[in-house]
């Protein structure tokens, strides 16, 4: 079962929870907005994507899981 | 179910001598749709107090953050949140598209990895108050001496403004945060701030620094008014609030030392106090329905954050502090596009703080018992007024 991050990056409003609760997933740019490092994520690596997605208050990010 | 004008509950919940949250919170969380409060000007308002309603009305573009909307709530009799029509700049007023513009310009300023360059700086900051602190004696009110300094230093520091003018900076935002202030007594400390900060911008435009305001006005983005009230919006919005937050996770830090020293306990403090329950007011500007309740256009909307994080369905057993559970989809800091821009400088503020006012304050207490604390349940934000300690 693969999963993968997607990003609404227009919604970002560069609050960087992403970052906290996943610094090996996600980073801001020079803006302040999110870049993905790694967008498939597993293991300890996807809960924390799950997190991100859970706290994000743009709700930009999304785990697919399929 | 529809709630009648009858079970209206008062604004307020707060009193002398009352845990905070109300304990009022659990009942209202626990019934259906939403309830009913009157404000002191007589106005009608819903309150919202569950983690996923507090979410919903942060979210929904239904519901508005601008004050010149019809119905928005005043909690004050006359005053309240400025618009951004009075005070240009004030983007915590603003809806999208009109949020963006404000919001893009300073993220670059709040990155992670811009706060962690202040760190150093921060540090500094806080040791030269503990020092003041330290210097006086052998007690000292740790509101005054340290909670309250620490941020107003901070926040000078990030503006570009220069330290002698602080002591200025918090007596005047003191004023505009206390609702037994009068509206007057409000006016005249946010026109003497206003008059401050122009002076300020004029400096910074003839002589430019390593500063916020100084790159901001670099960059041309904002005209010359919308730059101080984006200044006079990162003043206030980040000063008490961070105060009170420092005060309280310091008596809870000394009610529970096993902690002292687990940075986790910074994002579980935020959760517990959540000081700006009362912050984010809104406005329904189309029906919408929330928690089972119709909410019509034009009606006042109040999420209770402080509610939110103490939902039990979220949090379990909620009024424990325990840095070890996942406090982070808490919402102290909001939710939405609003979200505290300020909130990774507050977690390495507090960060700093407490690992710095524990090691070099081993023997820190308090001066009197904890039921004796001037507890802040007069202010929009709650706090502490005065937090006696002793060493
Ligand atoms: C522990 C301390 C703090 C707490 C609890 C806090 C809480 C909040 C909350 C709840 C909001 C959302 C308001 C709404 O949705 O209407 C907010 C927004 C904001 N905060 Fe903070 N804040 C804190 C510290 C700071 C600091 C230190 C700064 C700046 C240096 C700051 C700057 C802002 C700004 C500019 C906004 C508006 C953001 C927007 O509209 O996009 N805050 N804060
Ligand atoms: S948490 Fe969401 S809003 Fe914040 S930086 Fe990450 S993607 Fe952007």
């Amino acid at each position: 079962m693969a999963a993968r991050i997607e990003i609404e990056g227009d919604r970002c409003i560069g609050a960087a929870q992403c970052v906290l609760s996943a610094d090996k997933l996600f980073d801001q740019d020079e803006d302040g907005f999110v870049v993905v490092l790694n967008g498939e994520p597993d293991g300890e690596d996807l809960e924390d994507a799950r997190t991100a997605a859970m706290i994000c208050p743009s709700q930009s990010i999304t785990v697919v899981e399929d | 179910m529809s709630t009648t004008e009858q079970d209206a509950v008062p604004f307020l919940l707060r009193g002398p001598g009352k845990p905070f949250p109300p304990p009022e919170y659990v009942e209202m969380r626990g019934r259906e749709g939403l309830a009913r409060a009157v404000l002191p000007s007589g106005a009608p308002v819903w309150l919202v107090t569950r983690h996923e309603d507090v979410r919903m009305v942060l979210t929904d573009r239904r519901i508005s953050s601008d004050p010149t909307h019809e119905g928005f709530p005043r909690p004050l009799k006359t005053g309240g949140v400025p618009s951004a029509k009075e005070v240009p700049g004030w983007f915590v007023s603003l809806d999208p598209p009109e949020h963006d513009r404000f919001r893009k310009a300073l993220i670059p300023e709040f990155t992670v990895r811009r706060i962690r360059e202040l760190r150093p700086a921060i540090q500094d900051v806080v040791d030269r108050s503990i020092d003041a602190m330290l210097a006086k004696g052998t007690d000292a009110d740790l509101v005054e001496d340290f909670a309250l300094s620490v941020p107003s230093l901070v926040i000078s520091m990030l503006l570009g403004v220069p330290p002698v003018d602080r002591d200025f900076f918090e007596a005047k935002t003191k004023v505009l945060v206390t609702i037994t202030s009068t509206d007057e007594e409000r006016d005249r400390a946010s026109e003497h701030l206003l008059r401050y900060i122009n002076r300020l911008i004029t400096l910074r435009t003839k002589r430019p620094g390593d500063d916020l305001l100084s790159r901001l006005i670099a960059n041309g983005v904002f005209s010359l008014e919308e730059l101080s009230g984006v200044a006079m919006l990162l003043l206030i919005a980040g000063h008490e609030t961070t105060a009170n937050n420092i005060a309280l996770g310091a008596v809870t830090l000394l009610q529970n030392p096993e902690w002292i020293g687990d940075d986790r306990a910074v994002e579980e403090l935020l959760r517990l106090h959540s000081v700006a329950d009362i912050v984010a007011l809104r406005v329904a500007v189309e029906d919408v329905e929330v928690g089972g309740q119709l909410i019509q256009a034009g009606e006042g909307i109040v999420p209770l954050m402080a509610s939110a994080n103490h939902d039990e369905k979220q949090f379990a057993c909620p009024a424990h502090f325990d840095p070890s559970r996942s406090a982070r989809a808490h919402v102290a800091f909001g939710y939405g596009v609003h979200q505290c821009l300020g909130q990774n400088l507050v977690r390495v503020e507090m960060e700093l703080a407490y690992r710095t006012l524990f090691e070099r304050v081993p023997t820190l207490r308090l001066a009197v018992p904890v039921e004796e604390l001037p507890f802040k349940y007069d202010g929009v934000l709650y706090g502490l007024h005065a937090l006696p300690v002793t060493w």
